[in-house]
């Protein structure tokens, strides 16, 4: 399965001595980034760069609007009423929110991984098949080798391919959520969004994923929300430190995961990744 | 697991109070219906003594003077009203509930199931009257006599279409959020989301209300009365008079004695026997759901 990856092993934190695969380079530029629903603001003034193939984790306590955070960098919050977001979140130079947009297309290379896995009620080759169908791949044996492909990336080939076409909801929560990742990769995203993809898993299938997200890394840019720092302090190369601030979530902290969990700058990031607070 | 049936405690003299007297109740309606079920068999044992069952389905026609029993030709006329008022009110309905869930803007879908729940409420004398009244006329004009088979099964269309328009809106309804945002999520779009992942998820919340409306269906009386014809003959096109079993019972009730009353209270078993058999098809494909 090492196959796979696209320059193993995968190495943390200090990128001078890193893999290339993870570049300090901006995939995701995000300037300015407020939202607000219902005009009650819950994120305001968010700006730093998500670098290309590299694990960016996002931490803090809950409500300070790091879910809300990576709903729109694939423009999910257009679905929620009453919501709007301000400022400016640029993929390759071209801004996210422009009215031009293809959110459709967005949204194939912003794939999204949820906090409970959510198989669609349909077979487990359909779960892949379907979402290729509508994306306009026609040819039957290119959905079958990209759907093969992806279930490989996500270790699950050989733990289903007896059973395709069993119902995707039968399989256990670690598998259901690998199927969810092979999934999104199905549509091959340059971008993977992670809201907590472990928190709803056991701890040995939780391991299972954290490993699947660190292989995926490099040729996949990783935004991942996660309440476990621990989990935040082995995989991310980046770390965004959230916090609330008279009601409203803002970004205190953005930097190397490692200076982040060990020198952090601000004292909110100090007492908060050693356990004082939140 | 904590089953709430087993943590009455002593300690509440209600508690001690309520449960007799709330099995009191729930018996109470157990054994009505019981007792309507026995009453109904009773009746109709002496046809069903006399002739067999082999006297209903092989006579020469439905003569009760002659004691020629047949209810093949209203069993038939009954299930192709039935049928007929389905296959029109599915699509409406279920199409009605995907445009109030997925298209709709909210005030005119919150107005669209307003109009649904009065639809549902009104009574089916009313709707008989206006099928005798207006639909029956403007089919007369096109294919006289206009008391046919077409007739009953737009009246039986337009009174299931609630049942099956809300049962359906609900059970899209009841599709969890996680999967729609897993839909856009994905890319798909909206078209995609509602035709691939809401309606296989909602599809037995809806085919459990298309079987509720098809019991309501069978078992309406007054409407189709009004609008059948009321014929005994077995229906060979949309535009000849039937006559449906609750029809044949509601006619002839009055002046029926001997084995034609007993053979009435037999037809009024068949039809509750079919009404039994969906509604439990309805219960079994609602459980398959939740599994």
């Amino acid at each position: 399965m090492t196959g796979t990856a696209p320059c193993a092993p995968y190495t943390l934190g200090d990128l001078a001595e890193g893999t290339p695969c993870c570049v300090p380079q901006p995939h995701l530029e995000i300037r300015d980034l407020s939202i607000a629903y219902g005009g009650q603001p819950v994120l305001a003034g968010v700006g730093l760069d998500i670098p290309r193939g590299c694990i960016t984790a996002l931490i803090g306590p809950s409500g300070c609007g790091k879910t809300s955070f990576l709903s729109a960098l694939n423009r999910l919050t257009d679905l929620i009423p009453g919501c709007t977001v301000r400022g400016i979140v640029r993929l390759d130079g071209g801004d996210v929110f422009d009215a031009q947009v293809d959110t459709l297309a967005l949204r194939r290379r912003i794939g999204m991984i949820f906090q409970r896995p959510n198989p669609f009620p349909l077979s487990i080759r359909r779960n892949l098949d379907m979402p290729l169908r509508e994306h306009g791949v026609r040819r039957r044996d290119e959905r079958e080798d990209r759907i093969e492909a992806a279930l490989r990336g996500v270790g699950l080939w050989d733990e289903v391919r007896e059973r395709l076409d069993a119902p995707a909801l039968g399989l256990s929560g670690g598998q259901q959520q690998r199927l969810c990742i092979a999934r999104a990769l199905v549509l091959q995203p340059e971008i993977l969004l992670m809201d907590e993809p472990c928190s709803a898993l056991d701890p040995l299938a939780s391991a299972v994923v954290e490993e699947l997200i660190l292989r995926l890394a490099g040729r996949h840019t990783i935004v991942i929300v996660t309440h476990n720092l621990a989990q935040a302090r082995r995989i991310a190369n980046y770390a965004a430190f959230f916090w609330m601030t008279e009601q409203v979530g803002k970004l205190v902290e953005f930097g190397q995961s490692r200076t982040l969990f060990d020198a952090p700058k601000h004292s909110l990031t100090a007492a908060y990744v050693s356990g004082r607070s939140g | 697991m904590i089953s709430s049936a087993n943590s009455s405690s002593s300690r509440s003299r209600v508690d001690a109070a309520l449960r007799p007297a709330l099995f009191a109740l729930a018996t109470a309606s157990a054994a009505l219906l019981a007792l309507v079920l026995l009453f109904l068999a009773g009746e109709s044992w002496p046809a069903l003594a006399e002739g067999g069952w082999r006297r209903f389905l092989a006579s020469d026609g439905w003569y009760p003077a002659s004691g020629d029993f047949d209810l093949w030709p209203m069993a038939w006329a009954t299930l192709a009203a039935a049928t007929g008022a389905l296959a029109i009110a599915l699509p409406l309905g279920v199409g009605g509930a995907i445009f109030t869930r997925f298209y709709a803007p909210p005030p005119l879908a919150a107005a669209f199931r307003r109009l649904l729940g009065l639809l549902a409420g009104i009574p089916s004398v009313v709707f008989g009257l206006w099928g005798l009244t207006v639909l029956v006329p403007i089919l007369a004009r096109w294919q006289p006599p206009g008391t046919s088979l077409a007739a009953a099964i737009l009246i039986l269309a337009l009174m299931v279409l609630p049942t099956v328009a809300l049962t359906a809106d609900s059970a899209l309804a009841a599709v969890p959020p996680d999967w729609l945002a897993g839909a856009h999520a994905l890319g798909l779009t909206r078209s995609a989301t509602v035709l691939r992942v809401a309606l296989p998820a909602a599809r037995a919340g809806i085919a459990g209300g298309a079987l509720l409306a098809a019991a309501r269906a069978l078992g309406e009386t007054m409407a189709v009365l009004m609008v059948a014809g009321n014929v005994v003959q077995t229906p060979t096109g949309l535009f000849e008079p039937v006559r449906v079993l609750t029809a044949n019972i509601a006619l002839e009730m009055a002046y029926a004695a001997g084995t034609h009353r007993a053979a009435l209270f037999a037809s009024g078993l068949l039809l509750t026997a079919l009404v039994a058999l969906l509604a439990w098809s309805a219960a079994r494909v609602g459980e398959r759901t939740n599994a």
